[in-house]
């Protein structure tokens, strides 16, 4: 079945872990919550492939893990404090992983968090509604009147 | 009885922690954090509460997908700190105060909160950097200096309880606390936040304007905070920034009308807006009440003046 689409699949830029991504991520966050003990560690490190098939996952989710593919992780229902032991167990920061996820070199947003973040400005809304959400829809309605 | 004498929200940054446990303080990028708590650290030293219910979430430290509790009251004698992958942080064991845990449970429960009752937990970051930033680096031979009731919520899985029901669990815990013969003062943490999204392609998105919007609220209307939808802060503060849920379970447990004792927002710590308010419980017309609240803007004022130096 296609995922039901949301309110919050309205932000940019963001996979929104909701109770149908848990569930479908389940064997991605399962596999990552395995990391936290150094024999698998190791395990998972002397052979990927083989180690993945424990967790009865897609063959999406195996290739996004394989490939360490962040974002698509999130998009199969990975979330971000489990994938992050992924990380950890390649011996990245979570500011590495950060920035990959954003496409920018680690320098890159270190510095621009550095200078504030990124702004919400232009960042709101993938439908071009991009106002503070308590006015979106009332100042539009009042122009045509 | 047991009463609640103060709030305070706070940020929970794992990267404080490691700057704490790796000797970074001093570096001018954590120092400008740390130096922002040197008076709440006073201020916590005053006040000398007995028992802290620290309302925090874990991060796949002691909850797997496996099982995703909404709330769930630590009532164990002990919480040992978690394993995040890099060995337990060196910070002391978090003693409980089970009987208080469980008086608090059992008077929550039958105000309709269908808490989850834990009686073995690790905790994560989540509530031993907010200790950390109030009580000072403590080895793990040394206590913390007072008691511990962790109060865990779900704000990982979408959705996380509503601000609305998160303030009107405040309430019963402020009842229950109420309720407990034992002559106790107690403090209440809310954590996390405060504008932050570490996931996806529009991590890094920090909204200051919004943040100290919030601050305000908590301070002066917290009822317009409980109306604001799971959507407007995550498109608004970032998708984690809906971890400041929970810092209205801590107003909830306050009175009414609170004074803003104390605040700290710096920008970044990491991937994260720090943020930081005490609010005191406005003393009702008990004798000696007024002079206590003169005492608190007093102390506000010595404090901003302090941090504004």
């Amino acid at each position: 079945m296609a995922r039901a689409q949301r309110d919050y699949d309205d932000i940019p830029g963001t996979f929104v872990f909701d109770a149908e991504r848990c569930r479908q991520g389940y064997p991605i966050n399962t596999f990552c919550m395995s990391l936290m003990k150094d024999a698998n560690r190791k395990a998972f490190k002397a052979d990927e492939t083989d180690y993945l098939k424990q967790f009865k996952m897609t063959p999406e989710q195996e290739q996004a893990i394989l490939k360490r593919d962040y974002n698509r992780m999130l998009e199969l229902g990975g979330n971000i404090y489990f994938t992050a032991k992924l990380g950890a167990t390649d011996g990245h920061s979570f500011q590495h992983l950060a920035a990959v996820m954003t496409g920018s070199t680690q320098q890159d947003y270190a510095a621009m968090m550095l200078a504030g973040g990124r702004s919400v400005e232009g960042n709101r809304s993938i439908s071009d509604k991009d106002r503070p959400a308590k006015t979106k829809s009332k100042s539009p309605a009042k122009k045509r009147k | 009885m047991a009463r609640i004498v103060a709030g305070i929200g706070c940020s929970h940054v794992p990267a404080i922690g490691a700057a704490l446990d790796n000797g970074k303080t001093e570096e001018p990028y954590w120092k400008r954090v740390f130096s922002g708590f040197e008076p709440s650290k006073k201020w916590l030293a005053e006040t000398k509460p007995d028992v802290a219910i620290v309302v925090y979430n874990d991060h796949a430290s002691a909850f797997s997908s496996d099982l995703i509790p909404t709330f769930a009251l630590g009532c164990a004698a002990e919480f040992p700190p978690a394993d995040e992958g890099w060995g337990p942080r060196p910070v002391p064991v978090a003693k409980g105060d089970p009987e208080f845990a469980v008086h608090i449970a059992q008077s929550v429960i039958l105000d309709e909160f269908d808490l989850t009752i834990v009686n073995k937990m690790e905790i994560d970051h989540g509530l031993t950097v907010p200790l950390n930033l109030l009580c000072g680096k403590k080895a793990p031979n040394e206590e913390w200096p007072f008691k511990i009731i962790p109060l865990a919520v779900n704000v990982v899985m979408y959705p996380p309880p509503t601000g609305h029901r998160c303030h009107m669990l405040g309430k019963a815990i402020r009842k229950a606390v109420e309720s407990y013969p034992e002559d106790l003062k107690v403090v209440i943490f809310g954590t996390g936040g405060m504008s932050h999204q570490i996931s996806g392609p529009r991590a890094g998105l920090i909204n200051s304007r919004w943040d100290k919007n919030f601050l305000d609220g908590l301070t002066k209307d917290p009822v317009k905070l409980t109306k604001i939808p799971h959507l407007e802060y995550m498109r608004e503060a970032g998708a984690e920034a809906i971890e400041l849920v929970m810092w209205l379970i801590m107003r909830g447990a306050l009175a009414d009308k609170v004074d803003e004792v104390y605040r700290f927002y710096t920008v970044p710590a990491s991937n994260t807006a720090v943020g930081h308010i005490i609010l005191e419980n406005r003393m009702r017309a008990a004798p000696g009440g007024v002079t206590k609240i003169r005492r608190a803007a007093a102390r506000a004022k010595a404090m901003d003046r302090r941090s504004a130096s």
